[in-house]
């Protein structure tokens, strides 16, 4: 009884296996993207992948939505483990680890079709989170750095220099006091500065502790150093701007509605990732200026942003079509256009080498600042178990922030935690 | 005296349920005023359309409907049957195990579905049924909820109705089919309220089990929406929030009367 | 009984019969008893089984018998979020019954719009918690949301309620109580019309204040009601979670997060299903006391049927 059912299944399996063979010639491949910042960033991806389809019929690709980053990693992984994984996603460049110790997926440099010399057309700054090993394991898309945005307007009412955002720790704290404004009742209307502590906390921690000399990881991915006294004290500076200097709200800063709060003029300054910058260039009722963050020892920005990855259950062919659509979608033409439709940077120099890119960075200058600043990028915190290290520190930048414990408790605590689950790797 | 005291609480009363009003009313101002006014009061504020034609174009809410009305429907036709069955064994049958078996239906009752996401998602991957809408619909298809509403309902049925039907020869199907189902109907309508509310607004589970457009429900798709990281302004989430919500608020103001006696009705046993 | 049925002294066409009953009985419960088994029964067990399993990434699992809890035990996380749960459920259940209370009593009353009253109190339960996360996300966001620009209005200073780990379970618990209460009014509703108005009558006539009436008739004859909708509260509070979605992800700092919330996070996000076994043995443990409490000793002492 059993085996017939089983024998009968199996038929019928293998008849709608070879039906499908037969009909269809289009290779089939499903793609998880995340959306992180405004904009109709769908509607760009959708856009491109029709038109990738029209020149490419016999490769079909679906674009599934879930969220952000984290929402688009946990869909992945939970549809992985269903048994019905994506042969191709963009995700956190920093789910490396993760993703390799789930086995999910190969390198991209062993896959026919890409070859060395493409691999190598990239930004180093963002092919350092994709090597491990020895191998390339993912190519750069939705890349970004964070860059400080500044209302110029604001700047000017304060009788600052528009042309001239802060430079440093110190000045930025000067400039912000100086953009406070307050309404009669002393309650503050305008706040001067403003780091987003939700979301992606540990990327804005990171941005600190590199900007003060501080590495937060290390290479192999099993070992950080969140407690190191220049972490430490990258966020007592940050606590410190709400805490002590009054310029920044106190509690935690969402990072959803920052854009919004910049936009309608409640705060003059922002930190957030370029990835946003055409959106608050449509948005903007006001002149606003875009500059490298601030320096304490250095100037810095961690990387940021997501990657294509492909899946080891793709078949071969579904591997080679996969890296067939990452190449078209990578080619200089569609990055440049890719970054004037977001503000991501593109992620190839000859990308900024196209006529339409020239074109738009001669009229809006500021969509090279985030590039520029690679140069001081550094590559962002990815280690093992990415997911649950980075809620540990997100957690610790929201106790400070929120006050609940000074920067060094929560840290401390944050370094114990990890450890924990980093010592499995080691 | 007295007197007095009614006007001072019907003042309370009617304060209170304009208080509890608010967010709904303010939802629907947000709704259909352009967004500059989403957070301004103005009486000459123009009303509009846009909002809804902007969320509509911008995530495809006409699949998210079709996909929960297709959920809700397939959910409580299964659960009629399962329970109509069940409730039927229950409530006329002496049979070996009956107690044991009635108390392990009753296990559902505290320990729902909702709460053993981790181990249902294995199950329903190993039927290969992830990211479609009977992997939503399958943990709550048997509900020891209506189960128990109507073995209490078939108990009252009176036996001489039952032996009328046996006397012209119908057989338990029968008698199951031409007395206790049409004598069950108040029990139906309320459990199926009850059940179609509770569905339409579920959201945990579908968001854990379905990945792409074809399956997710109209609350998982609210939900990827209206994530503040897409950036989109609130009197579009709120257009979208309003749809959402819509069908089912616009069916509890016209049938006011039976919503909330089936609650009643399923409520009290 | 069934065995004194079977008993071999009766007739052969009784156990025939009794026979035929049982088949009758167990193929009418059989689509019930499946599907109950796979997503009921089962994954209780398999949540159990797993809890003393370890999963290791990409590779097999493995038998580590308490591990699991020991590092549960350890887990500050944990601890944080069952007691939020425990707050949580302390803020929301006394309040909603108070409310659903005041409600009723005064739906129940011949009040001026009394039925515009119930709907008003009511919708709220109609309502997907998505959708109300949404309106209540705006209400709460600092600046520009309803909240802030009344007190603004007033002249008090904004307040960033949901990322106040000091505010947002009370931002969360009003939320909730807001949502359910209307639901709660409508089992007292009931409650109320099953009073026999001949008792008020009564009382008026031996010119006791409505307020005693209460006290000393109405309470206590509404007790069974206000433990069965206790019951119900505490469950609930246990299994909602749907906000923390959309409003706080559980922050700051996992001020708001509640046990449910944590094992979807651990589960789903973390892919560490051995933990949220484990987890979920915690919630299964809480709600089965709570369910025995009802059963065994409620039920025996209050009969509301």
């Amino acid at each position: 009884m059993k085996f017939k059912t089983k024998a009968l299944l199996t038929a019928g399996l293998m008849t709608v296996a070879s039906l499908s063979a037969s009909v269809a010639q289009a290779v089939d491949l499903t793609m998880y993207y995340p959306v992180a910042v405004g904009g109709p960033v769908t509607k760009v991806i959708d856009d491109m992948v029709q038109r990738f389809q029209n020149e490419n019929p016999d490769i079909k690709v679906e674009a599934v939505y879930a969220g952000n980053y984290t929402d688009t990693m946990t869909k992945a992984m939970t549809a992985m483990k269903g048994g019905q994984p994506p042969q191709l996603s963009v995700l956190f460049s920093t789910d490396l680890f993760t993703l390799m110790d789930e086995k999910a997926i190969v390198p991209i440099d062993e896959i026919p079709g890409a070859d060395k010399e493409w691999l190598n057309s990239f930004y180093p700054a963002f092919m350092e989170n994709g090597r491990a090993e020895g191998k390339t394991w993912s190519v750069p898309f939705q890349r970004s750095t964070i860059v400080l945005y500044y209302n110029k307007d604001a700047f000017k009412e304060a009788g600052l220099d528009p042309e001239k955002p802060p430079a440093t720790w110190a000045e930025m704290v000067e400039v912000s006091k100086k953009l406070v404004k307050k309404d009669a009742s002393g309650n503050v209307t305008r706040w001067g500065v403003e780091i987003p502590s939700t979301g992606y906390g540990y990327w804005m921690l990171q941005a600190l502790a590199i900007q003060n000399g501080q590495k937060l990881m290390n290479e192999a991915g099993n070992q950080v150093s969140f407690n190191a006294p220049k972490t430490v004290e990258a966020l007592q500076y940050w606590v410190d701007l709400a805490a002590k200097e009054g310029v920044m709200p106190k509690g935690a800063v969402e990072w959803g509605t920052l854009r919004t709060d910049f936009l309608e003029g409640k705060t003059a300054m922002m930190w957030h990732t370029t990835g946003n910058l055409t959106a608050v260039k449509e948005g903007a009722k006001f002149n606003f200026g875009v500059a490298m963050l601030p320096a304490k020892e250095r100037r810095g920005s961690p990387t940021g942003g997501g990657n294509f990855y492909v899946f080891k259950s793709a078949t071969p062919e579904q591997q080679q079509a996969a890296v067939k659509f990452i190449r078209w979608m990578t080619a200089p033409e569609r990055a440049a256009e890719w970054s004037i439709k977001t503000g991501y940077v593109a992620v190839t120099p000859a990308a900024y080498e196209t006529d339409v890119m020239k074109n738009y960075v001669k009229e809006f200058p500021q969509a090279v600042v985030a590039r520029d600043q690679l140069e001081h990028a550094v590559a962002e915190l990815s280690v093992h178990d990415n997911g649950r290290i980075y809620k540990i520190v997100n957690d610790a930048v929201q106790a400070a922030v929120t006050s609940t414990q000074t920067p060094q408790e929560a840290l401390d605590s944050a370094q114990k935690q990890s450890e924990r689950v980093l010592s499995r790797y080691k | 005296m007295r007197q007095q005291g009614h006007s001072v609480e019907t003042i309370a009363a009617w304060a209170l349920a304009l208080l509890w009003l608010l967010p709904v009313a303010y939802s629907l101002w947000s709704a259909f005023h352009p967004s500059e006014y989403a957070t301004r009061f103005d009486l000459t504020a123009p009303l509009t359309l846009d909002n809804f034609a902007r969320a509509w174009n911008q995530a495809p809410f006409a699949r998210y409907y079709l996909n929960t009305v297709t959920l809700v429907t397939m959910v409580l036709a299964g659960q009629l049957v399962v329970a109509t069955l069940a409730a039927y064994a229950f409530a006329r049958f002496r049979f070996f195990g009956r107690d044991v078996l009635f108390a392990l239906v009753l296990v559902q009752l505290m320990i729902m579905p909702d709460v053993l996401i981790v181990e249902n998602y294995r199950v329903i991957s190993a039927l290969s049924l992830l990211d479609t809408i009977p992997a939503i619909a399958l943990p709550y298809i048997a509900s020891a909820f209506g189960i128990f509403l109507l073995r209490q309902t078939f108990k009252s049925v009176p036996n001489e109705l039952v032996e009328a039907a046996r006397v012209e020869g119908a057989s338990s199907f029968g008698v199951l089919w031409r007395v206790f189902v049409p004598l069950a109907k108040t029990t139906y309508i309320a459990f199926g309220l009850v059940s179609v509310s509770y569905h339409w607004n579920n959201f945990l589970w579908p968001l854990i089990v379905t990945n792409s457009v074809e399956s997710r429900p109209l609350t998982v798709g609210l939900a990827v929406f209206g994530a503040p990281e897409t950036g989109v302004d609130w009197s579009v989430i709120t257009a979208a929030t309003v749809m959402t919500m819509g069908p089912l608020l616009l069916a509890f103001l016209l049938f006011q009367r039976q919503f909330v006696q089936s609650f009643m009705r399923a409520g009290i046993r | 009984m069934v065995s004194a049925v079977m008993s071999a002294a009766e007739p052969r066409a009784v156990r025939r019969r009794a026979w035929l009953t049982n088949a009758n009985a167990w193929l009418l419960l059989l689509p019930a008893v499946v599907l109950l088994a796979t997503f009921t029964h089962y994954p209780i067990l398999a949540t159990l089984y797993h809890s003393f399993f370890s999963l290791s990434r990409g590779g097999a699992s493995e038998f580590v018998g308490l591990e699991n809890y020991t590092y549960m035990l350890e887990d500050d996380v944990f601890w944080q979020v069952l007691r939020n749960n425990i707050v949580f459920a302390i803020a929301t259940v006394p309040t909603s019954i108070a409310l659903a209370l005041l409600m009723a009593v005064w739906v129940d009353k011949k009040m001026a719009g009394r039925s515009f009253l119930r709907l008003a109190f009511f919708t709220p339960t109609v309502l997907p918690m998505i959708a109300v996360a949404n309106i209540w996300l705006f209400f709460y966001t600092p600046n520009y949301g309803l909240l802030d620009q009344f007190l603004k209005s007033l002249g008090f200073a904004g307040h960033n309620w949901l990322g106040d780990p000091s505010t947002v379970m009370s931002c969360l618990a009003a939320m909730v109580v807001w949502k359910e209460a209307g639901f709660f009014m409508i089992f007292y509703l009931a409650a109320l019309q099953t009073i026999p108005p001949e008792l008020k009558e009564a009382a008026e006539v031996e010119g006791a204040s409505r307020w005693y009436f209460f006290r000393r008739v109405t309470l206590p004859l509404l007790m069974p009601t206000t433990l069965f909708i206790s019951i119900n509260a505490l469950i609930n509070s246990f299994k909602l979670v749907d906000q923390l979605v959309i409003m706080t992800k559980g922050g700051p700092n996992n001020a708001s997060s509640l046990l449910l919330y944590y094992i979807y996070e651990v589960a789903f996000t973390f892919q560490d299903t051995a933990f949220a076994a484990t987890l979920t043995v915690t919630l299964i443990a809480i709600l089965a006391a709570v369910a025995l409490t009802k059963f065994v000793y409620l039920d025996r002492r209050i009969h509301y049927q």
